[in-house]
């Protein structure tokens, strides 16, 4: 099968459609009582379209699946606090009863996650778990949930899947765990789908064919996708906007050419001068961010990335930035006071 | 960056030194049932037949799928791991013919360093105890200051000095990697085994690993093993590179032509499925999706190991013989380019076309 990767479709500019997922201030502190306070999410604000993919990159504890649980209520109820605003199709679910919030997340909101054997039933053959999720949501009779089941099976490239249906989840490989949880999440058609790095554990090949998958799914169904990732080549070939994260808060939003073409958080632009390509000519070295989010300051102090930014200037530590429209280039948003010039050939590698 | 090395060594005449040479290196687990007698069943083939070169001073990269034998063959290589068949000559000498204080002599010139800082460095000792175990047990604390050598230490991998009294866990993951890499310099190594080196740091930390591990090469004269699964960060490290797939060598050449040139099937599965962050790249980057999953080690497939999923793959021979890791007579392609396919000189020429 070969397969290339086009955009026939316009990148859903935001706000030419109606969002479906609408995330305003959404703040989530782990911790208080007795234990020291940790603000994870830090008053993050996004929309997602039908048929609009949206990303959501950053290092390692940025808050991106901390984001992505508490948009699905699925964070423990103890020991954090949340508050801003989630609206699914107009509904707010911050504020919606268990029962309510469980029927969404099986019908119209989906989710798959990064350790695909985590969410799948480790006793439960897994034609009998997609099965399960046809008759609960979509109320099909046995019969014809199971053939539906092999058919979705089918869809998502598991070879011979009549068999696989007996089969439980550690008989499949990472990669087939992976589609076959896709599979349960589009068993209903879902309306949205977050996927939170999704590929991480697999291998290119693998990776490859997964996200071809995806990509098919927001193009024929017109699903809202939620692509959460650490990798900048994932964003780049799939994303319509992308968010980038730096402790907890967004720190920049463009649209995925602009973003690459021209970054202007310093941030975003370290973290494209710091990673190989395959297809540019080898040789030369690599420009490393410095340090590592430990040494990060609090945002109310000012910038939270000014010890590691090579634009720092003295307005950085006395005063936090906002994330304010770029006037630069008037197409995204940013939280910098000094940020890189637009002028690209100057602002990612260096020689 | 490893070029400068090679350059000098190029302009003085001489090819230079193979170091580590590898000859027919097999490692076979066997597969055991019953509880109490352990029936031996079959085995997992993890490596199985690998020959290959690596010269003083440059890097070697081996990439491939998860499962397909990399950290086995690193290990083996070390002789951490019994091979099964194969010799493994180190400087000349034949490891695998070595036993106990002789082979322990032979460690000392080569040093592994693993992707997870923390699982490898003993929670329980600080930096100084977990330096000096290593120079201790090679007899290198005699006759040196080795408070000296701890503080240089430190300073080639750039670590502050008051690392020295502190524990693993109360470092970053970028900083426990260069501690990683500080015992494994400690004792002077001339060979190291870097197996997925950078995989667990995020990019913009990745970033300062590889350099570091550049500047020491340099500074120290190293001779790397670097084992990844990303293509683009071994690309980067690399002289030359190894491609495998199922416990073998698909593909093996210098960094640069095999992205320029590959010729096995798999590499260039491989490689057009590497996302590349850019988005003028992406809409039209030209992929080929493989079908399937890897085949089981325990159960390899005959013939070429990669005809069960190789979208050029022929009706004869495939999935009869085994290729055998060769060198094309094409000008295209650079000295050294290895490659097993029975069909690479048709697949390059165009002669034989994919299945799309
Ligand atoms: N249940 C919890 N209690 C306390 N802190 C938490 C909890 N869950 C997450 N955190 C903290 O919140 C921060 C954000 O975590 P999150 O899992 O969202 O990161 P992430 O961006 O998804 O990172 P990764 O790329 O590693 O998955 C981290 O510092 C994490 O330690
Ligand atoms: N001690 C062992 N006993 C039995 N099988 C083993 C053992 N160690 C490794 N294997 C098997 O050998 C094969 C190769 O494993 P290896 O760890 O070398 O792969 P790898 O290429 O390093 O993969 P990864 O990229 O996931 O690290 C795998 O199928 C693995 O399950
Ligand atoms: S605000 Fe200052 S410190 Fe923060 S990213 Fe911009 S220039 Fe760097
Ligand atoms: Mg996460
Ligand atoms: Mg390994």
């Amino acid at each position: 099968m070969t397969t290339t990767t086009s955009h026939a479709s316009p990148p859903a500019a935001s706000g030419s459609n109606q969002p479906l997922l609408e995330v305003e201030d959404l703040r989530v502190t782990f911790g208080g009582r007795k234990g020291p306070q940790f603000t994870a999410v830090d008053g993050i604000s996004f929309s997602v379209a039908p048929g609009q993919t949206v990303g959501l990159v950053g290092e390692s504890g940025c808050g991106k699946s901390v984001t992505s649980l508490a948009i699905m209520n699925l964070l423990p109820g103890r020991g954090n606090k949340v508050t801003g605003s989630v609206r699914f199709d107009g509904k707010e679910l911050l504020t919606l009863g268990d029962a309510a919030m469980r029927d969404l997340r099986g019908a119209d909101l989906a989710m798959i996650f990064q350790d695909p054997l985590s969410s799948l039933n480790p006793v439960v053959p897994l034609g009998v778990q997609v099965s399960e999720v046809l008759q609960r949501h979509r109320r099909m009779k046995k019969p014809a949930a199971n053939k539906r089941s092999e058919e979705l099976l089918g869809k998502v490239g598991i070879p011979d899947p009549t068999r696989r249906l007996n089969e439980y989840p550690h008989q499949l490989s990472g990669g087939m765990r992976q589609r076959a949880l896709i599979a349960m999440a589009l068993a209903c058609e879902p309306r949205m789908l977050i996927a939170d790095e999704p590929t991480t554990a697999l291998d290119v090949t693998i990776q490859a064919q997964i996200l071809a998958l995806l990509k098919e799914l927001v193009e024929e169904s017109g699903t809202a996708l939620m692509m959460i990732t650490h990798d900048l080549g994932v964003v780049a070939g799939l994303c319509d906007e992308v968010n980038v994260l730096y402790g907890g808060r967004i720190v920049e939003r463009a649209a995925r050419h602009e973003l690459f073409a021209t970054p202007r958080h310093p941030y975003t632009g370290g973290l494209l001068a710091s990673i190989p390509r395959l297809d540019l000519p080898r040789g030369g070295r690599l420009n490393p961010v410095k340090g590592s989010v430990a040494d990060n300051i609090p945002w109310d102090e000012g910038c939270a990335f000014a010890p590691r930014c090579n634009s720092v200037i003295d307005v950085c530590t006395q005063k936090s930035p906002d994330l304010a429209p770029d006037e630069a280039t008037s197409d995204r948003l940013l939280r910098c006071h000094n940020p890189l010039t637009t002028d690209a050939s100057d602002s990612t590698q260096e020689a | 960056m490893t070029q400068t090395a090679n350059d000098a060594e190029t302009d003085s005449g001489a090819e230079p030194e193979v170091l580590l040479d590898v000859r027919g290196l097999k490692v076979h687990f066997p597969i055991k049932s019953g509880i109490i007698f352990g029936r031996v069943t079959g085995y997992v083939y993890a490596v199985d037949g690998i020959d290959l070169k690596i010269r003083r001073g440059e890097t070697y990269g081996l990439v491939g799928e998860s499962g397909c034998g990399k950290s086995t063959f690193g290990r083996a290589v070390l002789q951490l791991e019994e091979p099964t068949a194969g010799e493994v000559h180190f400087a000349g000498k034949d490891l695998a013919s070595m036993k106990g204080e002789e082979l322990r002599k032979q460690r000392q010139h080569m040093q592994m360093v693993f992707q997870d800082p923390l699982g490898s460095l003993d929670p329980r000792q600080t930096v100084e105890q977990l330096l000096l175990e290593g120079m201790r047990a090679h007899g290198l604390t005699k006759n040196r200051d080795s408070r000296q050598r701890l503080i240089d230490l430190l300073e080639a991998v750039g670590l502050p000095r008051n690392a020295l009294s502190k524990y693993p866990h109360e470092f970053s993951g970028g900083q426990r990697q260069r501690i990683g890499i500080a015992r494994a310099l400690a004792v002077d190594p001339e060979l190291i085994v870097a197996d997925e080196p950078v995989s667990a740091l995020d990019v913009s930390v990745q970033a300062q690993v590889v350099n570091l591990m550049q500047d020491l090469q340099k500074e120290f004269g190293l001779t790397y093993l670097v084992i990844a699964h990303d293509l683009a960060v071994v690309r980067h490290m690399s002289d030359r590179i190894g491609v495998m797939y199922l416990g073998a060598l698909v593909e093996e050449s210098d960094a640069d032509d095999l992205y320029g040139h590959p010729l096995h099937p798999y590499t260039r599965a491989l490689m057009s499925a590497v996302p590349v962050p850019d988005p003028l790249v992406e809409d039209t980057r030209e992929q080929i999706l493989l079908q399937g999953d890897l085949p089981s080690p325990a159960n390899p497939p005959t013939g070429c190991r990669f005809h069960t999923r190789c979208p050029w793959a022929q009706a004869t021979l495939c999935d009869t013989e085994r290729p055998e890791l060769r060198e094309l007579e094409t000008v295209e392609t650079s000295k050294g380019h290895r490659v097993a396919c029975h069909y690479a000189e048709q697949i390059l020429s165009g002669e034989i076309q994919r299945r799309t």
